[in-house]
């Protein structure tokens, strides 16, 4: 969909609620470099949300709906999970599908979007939980893999089943209880972004969603290779509050305090010589259009005073 | 079936059946139909026409298929429907309150719409309680979506169901016209302002 169709018929723009209005007015389909420096200063393209109060879930969402690079030609597929009750609110299309399947539903999509739109840009992006990811969906997380499908895929790694009350899930930490898992977790946490490098993707980050900036970055990162080169994998630490009593303030801290280097979401990036190769051109590329922005502006200023 | 279903203004019950389940069918081209039964796409729109016109809140829901100007022809069919709107609003006197409220989009929202400027296919009946609307046209919305807003008006509420649909038409409205143009909306306007003043006004 081109920014250009985002339009509301002149005829109906005052009736239309104010969410609608400014998303066609504020919101930042089609900026170049959109970021989540936006945030704050521009129409977000995610309304109140129903998660819990302080659910780090929530700041991982604005981060990545910020700095998709083209929300307009994205489609995002869910899982059943805390993150499902968020996309009914997402401006960016979006597909939910049968918890696991989404790693399957988005290499269908990802094909149809191929031969319906050759040669434009259609950037397909899994957001599912870690019980979607890596227990119930492993099938078809790794088979997506194999086939070296070209299309990003974003596990909101909380340790558990959250939804559903506090279930055991392969990503929680051996010898956790949960409230529903009371014998305690008797095998370490599954190891996934080591398999996703195993299973052919070419950029795998594991890290928390303390910082903006890296997970801007990281999210660019994996979305640009998935459209050149292959799939991309991201886990990401949005700690469930409720289930490891937290209060809703403690979100961030927990998130600080688990990707200290000894800890197990100290930051963890593999990159394959392809995508490094890719990555470096588009880092040089964003460093002149940022230049190029620079001169512009001071041109401009310039001309002001003169 | 010996007696013919009628689709008629309910509460029905909670789970209405779908009228083409009940043995109701489509128009053909050039037709509509009141009630399930197949009559011509005038004497539909004479219907139509008097719902409005005896309503005490008379309302149009356009849907996104009209409410973005996707092309020139949603555009076209946008500007038809505001003149519908303002013919209406003239047309009815001061104790009648004519509506236009849209139907943005599909999302089940959370924790729940604001009824008072939009409509939700997930929960219609909370737009026409909050509002007392008891008379009421879809148009630009798609098909599965449509259905289901009138098979829920229908189960939970007393309004009066009209679409203008872009397709085949609804089974499950209590006049539904098919292949809708901008023309279409314009002679249903027509047919408001004809009948203006000759259609007995709703007793309080
Ligand atoms: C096919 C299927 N199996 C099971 C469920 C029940 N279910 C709903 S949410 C959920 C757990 C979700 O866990 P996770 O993917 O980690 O997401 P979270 O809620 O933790 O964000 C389960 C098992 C379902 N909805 N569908
Ligand atoms: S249950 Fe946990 S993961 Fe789900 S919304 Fe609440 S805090 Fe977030
Ligand atoms: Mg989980």
């Amino acid at each position: 969909m081109s920014k250009e169709r985002i339009k509301i018929a002149a005829e109906m723009f005052e009736i239309m609620p104010s969410e609608y209005q400014d998303l066609v007015d504020r919101a930042t389909y089609g900026k170049e470099g959109r970021g989540w420096k936006d945030i704050g200063t521009s129409k977000e393209l995610i309304e109140e949300h129903s998660l819990c109060a302080g659910c780090p879930e929530s700041m991982a969402f604005r981060y990545i709906l910020a700095s998709l690079p083209a929300p307009e030609d994205t489609v995002m597929v869910g899982s059943t999970g805390c993150t499902s009750l968020v996309f009914p609110h997402v401006g960016v299309h979006n597909i939910h599908s049968l918890f696991g399947n989404q790693n399957a539903i988005a290499s269908g999509l990802k094909r149809a979007l191929s031969v319906r739109f050759p040669g434009q840009v259609k950037d397909v992006v899994v957001l599912a939980g870690d019980g979607a990811t890596v227990d119930i969906g492993l099938d078809m997380t790794l088979q997506a893999w194999f086939r070296q499908e070209k299309f990003t895929t974003i596990c909101f790694d909380n340790e558990l089943y959250a939804n559903t009350g506090g279930q055991e899930s392969g990503l929680m930490q051996k010898g956790f209880v949960a409230k529903m898992a009371p014998v305690g977790k008797t095998f370490e946490k599954v190891k996934l972004p080591e398999i996703a490098r195993e299973s052919g993707c070419h950029y795998v980050v594991n890290c928390t969603v303390s910082k903006p900036n890296l997970v801007e970055k990281v999210i660019k990162n994996a979305i640009h290779v998935a459209r050149e080169i292959g799939p991309t994998y991201l886990q990401l630490y949005t700690p469930c509050i409720l289930e490891i009593g937290k209060n809703s303030m403690e979100g961030l801290q927990e998130m600080r305090d688990s990707e200290k280097p000894t800890e197990r979401f100290a930051y963890k990036e593999y990159v394959s010589d392809e995508a490094k190769e890719l990555l470096t051109e588009l880092a040089a590329k964003e460093k002149e259009r940022k230049a190029a922005a620079k001169k512009q502006l001071a041109e401009k200023q310039l001309a002001g005073k003169a | 079936m010996s007696t013919m279903y009628e689709v008629l203004p309910g509460p029905e019950h909670f789970l209405p059946p779908a009228a083409a389940s009940m043995g109701i069918r489509l128009p053909d081209p050039g037709q509509a139909h009141i009630h399930g039964k197949i009559v011509n796409e005038d004497e539909a729109m004479e219907a139509a026409a008097r719902q409005f016109l005896s309503a005490k809140v008379p309302t149009i829901f356009p849907g996104p298929l009209v409410l973005w100007a996707w092309n020139e022809k949603a555009a076209k069919k946008a500007t038809a429907i505001r003149h519908l709107y303002e013919t209406i609003k003239e047309s009815v006197t001061p104790s009648q309150q004519a509506m236009l409220i849209p139907m943005p989009d599909y999302r089940p929202k959370y924790p729940k719409i604001n009824p008072e400027i939009e409509i939700n296919p997930n929960h219609p009946n909370l737009t026409i309680w909050h509002n007392k609307i008891d008379a009421c046209m879809f148009v630009g919305v798609h098909c599965h979506q449509a259905n289901l807003s009138l098979k829920i008006i229908r189960g939970g509420t007393y309004c009066y169901t009209i679409a203008m649909c872009a397709q085949a038409g609804h089974e499950d409205a209590m006049v539904s016209f098919r292949d809708a143009t901008a023309d279409k909306i314009m002679r249903l306007a027509d047919w408001v302002k004809k009948l203006k003043g000759s259609v007995e006004p709703p007793k309080d």
